[in-house]
């Protein structure tokens, strides 16, 4: 691919918003955002409908007006930049094609108004990379939704900005297209060395495609970080919830040093480290992943010192093929996830199968009992 | 044939019989009277003869006022697409909450005669008014200078009469529009004014092709301005046509002048959709 050689801009620059607001006639879109993009990398923002992740973007592209807050790029402010002067390109949440014009002149349509040379080479390999060259002469109305997505892509990444806005750009493509999307995607930003800011409803995207994810809930950031660090040490009930699978159980905090935070949990004690435990007193949930609950019929040894609980009854079992998902009922009366890989060391568990159940306390996670335990689950339905 | 089929032919049916009451029928005697033998008169009666020469005579004889009315028409229509422009973009995109007021008073005009009004106008543009007063104080006008009886004026009064049949096209066709067009193009470097001429104006493109023709149509044919408002030297065709018909009863010549209006004018017509790439309009 020789899009990288050609890459206009210059010495990539890193997105920053500070404090970052906007206020609409009776209601706050987006609370005071803080973020950095470092300049080429793959930022996802993920939230759930109606959590400011197109104002956001609508922002740094420049089409709204922050209530108050700025935004650099690199060194520069362009809080109030027009958006004509930014070099910044939007792939919009409903494509925006323009109906006049076809495929190859909608492409264009950048380059030309910047008096670019060559751009019918440059519009041709575009439309290649979006494997779209033979619909070169069509109008916008004649394509599917899906070709639409894709113009729309080519329209915005053809002008190489220094940062890629992408308004849940794969929304509209069937599965397979959308896998094979996403891998082209990454594998552009990764050549062309471009900053991306990709907005997305779905976790899985999130989480294979970015470098970096910022989940959004309400206006504001929750947690941002890599996306092992956010699924493995969620800070709040909500971002356990919003990404992936969760069992969050209610307990008291008995007592914490330097290295863990030891939790009772209906009598029995678990402990959790110390950098996972955010709330060091009280009650609050203790969470675990449903791949990291490890089960064993009643009485027989498993392998995770501390935290060991007893009295599990097996009242749902779904295999999957290539793992097996229980539900197990504790003995207060919750129901836990448990998904155990088919490696064929053990049976499946029959249903009604009395249980112990355990897990390594590196993998658990305390948070604040003040959080609401169903955040961020509904969406994940 | 299906029941489905017939239901559309019954809802034509009260349409057709309309148009060919009265357009089919007066549109051939137009056309008959305009191949009548022009010796004849109302007292020796009328009849057929196909004399073509009828129109030569109408080209001949009325060549400056039809050329002026297509004058007049097209300039009038120049600067109602000007000024409508402007006030159905503002009506469309900048209007917010007096959108709907603001759509009222461009057609509260319609609410009183076409005649009533232009007849005030004359009162405006009197020798003794309000606006030749003041004209002639800034030295716009010369000391006896006038509006009256001059083209500007019967160009105003075809500018007044119809500037809301283009506002109103081009109002439906600037509302369609989806301002995130307009955002996209200023995200793809496009400044303010490359954006409207880039994506606003060509997707009014419709808009203003219906309504520069729903002005320069009845203003070439119009008579009441140039005889309110002008004098003999700014007749146009329609008061040639007029004169013909009610005065002189040359039903011939009047008859061949009006065919050869309505030939110019649908020529025009399909010329200029042509050019105009709107052809879907058709
Ligand atoms: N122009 C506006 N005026 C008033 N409220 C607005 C406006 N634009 C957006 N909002 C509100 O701001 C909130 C955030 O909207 P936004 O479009 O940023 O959501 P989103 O996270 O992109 O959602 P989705 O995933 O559904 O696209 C919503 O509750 C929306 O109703
Ligand atoms: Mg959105």
């Amino acid at each position: 691919m020789s899009l990288a050689a050609e890459s206009t801009s210059g010495s990539a620059r890193s997105l920053r918003l500070t404090a970052l607001t906007k206020e609409f006639a009776t209601f706050t879109a987006v609370r005071s955002l803080d973020l950095e993009v470092p300049a080429g990398t793959f930022f996802a923002l993920l939230g759930p409908s109606g959590c400011g992740k197109t104002t956001t973007l609508r922002m740094v592209a420049g089409l709204d007006t922050p209530t108050s807050g700025t935004i650099h790029l690199g060194q520069d402010e362009i809080t109030y930049q027009k958006p004509y002067r930014r070099p910044v390109n939007t792939v919009f949440q409903n494509y925006a094609l323009f109906p006049h014009l076809n495929i190859h002149d909608n492409v264009a349509f950048g380059l030309r108004r910047r008096g670019v040379k060559d751009v019918d080479r440059q519009v041709q390999e575009m439309l290649a990379l979006v494997e779209l060259e033979a619909q070169a002469r069509k109008k916008p109305t004649q394509m599917s939704g899906g070709q639409q997505q894709r113009v729309a892509l080519a329209r915005a990444l053809i002008n190489r900005p220094e940062v890629l806005l992408l308004d849940e750009p794969l929304g509209a493509l069937d599965l397979k297209l959308r896998r094979g999307m996403q891998i082209e995607l990454k594998r552009i930003q990764t050549e062309v060395g471009l900053t991306f800011v990709h907005v997305t409803h779905d976790q899985e995207e999130a989480m294979t495609m970015a470098d970096t994810i910022a989940v959004m809930n309400g206006g504001v950031i929750e947690q941002m970080g890599s996306p092992a660090e956010l699924y493995e040490n969620p800070r709040t009930t909500f971002v356990a919830n919003f990404l992936g699978q969760t069992n969050l159980m209610p307990g008291t905090v008995a007592g914490a040093d330097s290295d863990v935070v030891r939790v009772d949990m209906h009598g029995t004690q678990v402990s959790i480290p110390a950098d996972r435990a955010h709330t060091r007193e009280g009650s609050g949930w203790v969470g675990i992943r449903p791949e990291k609950v490890l089960l064993a019929p009643e009485g027989e040894p498993i392998d995770a010192p501390g935290n060991h609980m007893t009295g599990g009854v097996i009242t749902d079992v779904s295999f999957v093929g290539v793992s097996t998902q229980y539900l197990v009922r504790m003995p207060w009366g919750q129901e836990l996830m448990a998904f155990e890989q088919n490696t064929g060391r053990r049976a499946v568990l029959a249903h009604g199968t009395k249980v112990d159940v355990s897990w390594r306390p590196e993998f658990a996670f305390l948070l604040p009992a003040t959080q609401d335990v169903n955040a961020g689950a509904v969406e994940e339905a | 044939m299906t029941g489905r089929k017939l239901t559309g032919y019954w809802l034509i049916l009260p349409a057709a019989l309309w148009l060919g009451l009265f357009f089919a029928i007066p549109f051939y005697s137009l056309l008959a009277n305009s191949l009548y033998d022009p010796e004849g008169s109302v007292l020796t009666g009328y009849h057929v003869s196909y004399r073509f020469a009828n129109f030569a005579d109408a080209i001949r004889d009325s060549g400056p006022e039809l050329w002026r009315s297509l004058w007049y028409a097209g300039l009038a229509t120049a600067i109602c697409l000007v000024l409508g422009y402007v006030l159905a973009y503002a009506i469309a995109f900048k209007a917010g909450k007096w959108r709907n007021l603001m759509l009222v008073l461009v057609i509260a005009p319609f609410f009183t005669s076409f005649l009533v009004r232009t007849l005030s106008w004359k009162l405006i543009l009197a020798d003794d008014g309000f606006i030749v007063d003041t004209l002639r104080f800034v030295h716009i006008l010369g000391e006896d200078g006038r509006l009256l009886a001059t083209p500007v004026a019967v160009i105003a009064g075809l500018v007044y009469n119809f500037l809301p049949f283009m506002v109103l096209p081009l109002y439906a066709s600037l509302e369609k529009i989806d301002g995130r067009l307009v955002e996209a193009a200023g995200d793809l470097y496009a400044s303010p004014l490359r954006g409207f001429l880039k994506v606003t104006l060509p997707l009014s493109m419709p808009g203003v092709v219906a309504g520069t023709l729903l002005t320069f149509i009845p203003a070439a044919g119009d008579y009441i301005n140039a005889q309110l408002l002008g004098s003999p030297n700014q007749r146009m065709v329609g008061n040639v046509i007029q004169d013909l018909y009610t005065d002189t009863g040359d039903f011939a010549a009047a008859g061949a002048l009006s065919v050869t209006l309505m030939v110019i004018i649908v020529a025009a017509v399909l010329v200029y959709i042509r050019r105009a790439g709107t052809e879907e309009l058709l």
